[in-house]
């Protein structure tokens, strides 16, 4: 009995989906990175894909660690550029899922113009986004996401700049899919992943997260419990609320749900639409790069 | 491996440089392009836009420099050959880009049309003032291979040589052209397919599970893994051992950075390629690269005329920089001239190599025209008083 335990505790859960060899992580105590890299590898088992044809595309900062992690073909890539990165990828294996997992800083702020461009084509590719409101790698700096009077390292006496409203930002780019949960919705937020990987189109998923060490430190909200409790506590499910409508304010009700759930041609159903269009039988019906035809 | 005939627009043809290096692309099989318009390169990525989509190709216009640079790299780590082209102020957004392609040792294309610089520089007119750029232009230490056609015909033939090398060696490679070869129109004769030799990528031939995307090879050439085949493998710009794994010391840095440098420094032999007229038994040795080194013909024929023993050398590839070469004819002749589109670039690198042991002399200006020949001519008297 003693010894049937022992072995069970030797294989980790999601041994599947992790790189065991590069375990511990760096990511702080209570950071809620590490519950969103579960919810997803949780959908990619629930969603039963063959895990060969998924990539993970990251870029820099804390979440940027989450392509080091996962046993999938990987690539943690520069700051901000995850998504170009993602794109070319997509373009060259279509039948691949491509999954791009970063943070606010890395795909909104320095990334920002790939991110709306992205979605404007629809590039079939899902793009996970942490925002814990801050930028933590380099030690807790204000960022486009950082709440209106909320304190960093970078503005000690409150932020005094309008912050983006991701979904909205997404969907006016022409998202296709756009979801918000926090870190606390684990098995809504794993719904959400598994939705979004199967979304035809680009689609997004914003995940609030707390970053104890620094955000929650520096305006003395407490500890991570206290941060998950808060979630509890003030986050309001609505779905199909319109993305106008649910901009984050300093410790304010936080609306989480699904917003977006559209359909529209992807960027590669347009090119070949486009090109069978005006060369008719003489074009090939594109694939992929190596004559990956989906058809 | 022989080019797909498919991709090969076989015949003699009238082109300028920019049509020239779009054709050589399609020769080499490049199937992704990400490119962002700037002047004078932009003919590259029109000419692609209109053939891809019949040869199975995809031309993104991306959103800016930095993007293309990314989505090059991603593509190509998604098993296709891919390209970028840019000036410039393009190139100087690719720089950072262009250093992840250096780290995760990614085989795609970059040509940069040079123009006049800095900033906003001289949009329309010629230059070569981006050479150290091309050589130092992204951070921290690494060794480049970059090539200058001197006229269409090369931009079509070195495009497929880049393309080549970076198979081979599994890095960006750079052909550093300018506004004058991109615009200017000559004959092109592109050969047919099976003429034209192709290297292919070389992928491991280990099973998923033994294999690691940088394997301490004997010649540091590591094969490539798959995407989408279960070898599950991580690469990362961070500082990383064979498996790609960040591993942030001081060991894990020399062994992965020499590795960078080595892989080109090791091979040089095999990487330069100079074409010399007449250099045995010269005094005096021109060197130039790209347009220049037609500009300066004349200058050399007037000076042979005057009983003058002169030679010259075209460099084909300007990085890595003939440093060998240069060091046997310094103890041999008496007088090196460097001729460039720049206030003195790779003048600095010969001049380093010759090491005082025989005279050096610099032909050089700002940019935005050619090199009168009547000055390389004076240089020239002035070398063999």
């Amino acid at each position: 009995m003693i010894t049937e335990v022992a072995q069970q505790k030797q294989e980790h859960p999601m041994e599947k989906l992790l790189r065991m060899d590069r375990i511990p992580h760096i990511w702080c105590p209570t950071c809620g990175i590490g519950t969103t890299v579960t919810a997803l590898a949780v959908a990619l088992e629930q969603l039963e894909l063959d895990l060969d044809n998924v990539a993970v595309v990251s870029g820099i900062g804390c979440t940027g660690r989450v392509a080091g992690y996962m046993k999938l073909d990987s690539f943690h890539t520069t700051h901000g550029r995850a998504i170009p990165f993602a794109f070319g990828l997509h373009v060259a294996r279509p039948d691949m899922k491509v999954i791009v997992f970063s943070g606010d800083g890395d795909l909104i702020s320095i990334g920002g113009n790939h991110f709306i461009h992205t979605a404007r084509r629809n590039v079939d590719i899902t793009v996970i986004c942490v925002n814990n409101f801050i930028y933590a790698m380099t030690g807790g700096q204000v960022a486009p996401t950082t709440p209106l009077t909320a304190k960093s390292s970078t503005s000690p006496y409150g932020n005094y700049e309008h912050p983006f409203n991701l979904p909205l930002l997404a969907a006016s780019s022409g998202a296709v899919y756009v979801a918000r949960w926090t870190a606390l919705h684990i098995r809504r937020l794993t719904t959400a992943f598994k939705e979004a990987i199967s979304k035809r189109g680009f689609s997004f998923v914003e995940v609030i997260a707390p970053c104890s060490t620094l955000y929650a430190r520096l305006n003395k909200l407490g500890d991570g419990l206290d941060l998950m409790k808060f979630y509890h506590d003030n986050s309001i499910i609505k779905h199909g609320a319109d993305p106008k409508d649910i901009d984050i304010e300093y410790q304010s009700k936080i609306t989480v749900g699904k917003f977006v759930d559209i359909e529209k041609p992807t960027f590669l159903d347009c090119l070949n639409n486009r090109n069978k269009e005006v060369f008719g039988d003489k074009y090939k019906i594109y694939g992929g790069g190596n004559g990956h035809n989906r058809d | 491996m022989k080019a797909d005939p498919k991709n090969v627009l076989v015949g003699s043809h009238y082109l300028d440089g920019n049509h020239a290096c779009a054709e050589g692309a399609i020769a080499a099989g490049c199937k992704f392009f990400g490119g962002y318009p700037i002047t004078p390169s932009t003919e590259i990525a029109e000419r692609v836009s209109r053939r891809f989509p019949l040869v199975g190709g995809v031309f993104v216009q991306m959103e800016d420099e930095l993007a293309s640079m990314g989505a090059i790299l991603g593509a190509a780590w998604g098993g296709v050959k891919s390209m970028t082209c840019t000036s410039g102020p393009g190139f100087s957004l690719m720089m950072e880009n262009f250093g992840l392609g250096i780290m995760l040792e990614t085989p795609c294309v970059l040509v940069n049309v040079q123009r006049g610089g800095p900033s906003t520089g001289l949009p329309t007119l010629p230059g070569q003032a981006d050479m150290m750029q091309a050589r130092w232009g992204s951070h921290g230490d690494y060794e480049v291979i970059a090539l200058a056609p001197d006229s269409p015909q090369e931009s079509f033939e070195l495009v497929i040589h880049a393309f080549n090398l970076s198979e081979k060696y599994r890095m960006p490679v750079l052909v550093m052209t300018d506004e004058c070869v991109g615009h200017m129109t000559e004959k092109v004769i592109i050969p047919p397919a099976e003429e034209i030799e192709l290297v292919e990528r070389n992928y491991t031939d280990k099973k998923p599970g033994e294999a690691w995307p940088y394997e301490d090879t004997k010649n540091l050439l590591s094969p490539l893994l798959p995407v989408g085949k279960g070898y599950k493998f991580h690469v990362t710009g961070l500082t990383h051992d064979q498996r790609g794994y960040p591993i942030i010391n001081d060991e894990a840095q020399e062994w992965n950075v020499r590795r960078l440098i080595d892989k080109v420094t090791k091979n040089v032999d095999d990487i330069v390629w100079l074409e010399e007229k007449d250099v045995e038994g010269a005094e005096i040795v021109v060197m130039a690269y790209g347009i220049t080194s037609r500009v300066v013909q004349p200058a050399i024929a007037k000076a042979k005329k005057d009983g003058i023993k002169i030679g010259m050398i075209k460099m084909v590839t300007v990085w890595p920089f003939p440093e060998k070469r240069v060091k046997e004819l310094a103890d041999k002749v008496k007088a090196l001239i460097m001729v460039e589109m720049n206030y003195g670039q790779v003048f600095l690198e010969m001049d380093r190599c010759v090491a005082g042991k025989c005279q050096t002399y610099f032909v050089g200006h700002a940019g935005g025209t050619v090199h009168n020949p009547e000055d390389v001519y004076k240089t020239i008297k002035e070398a063999v008083k």
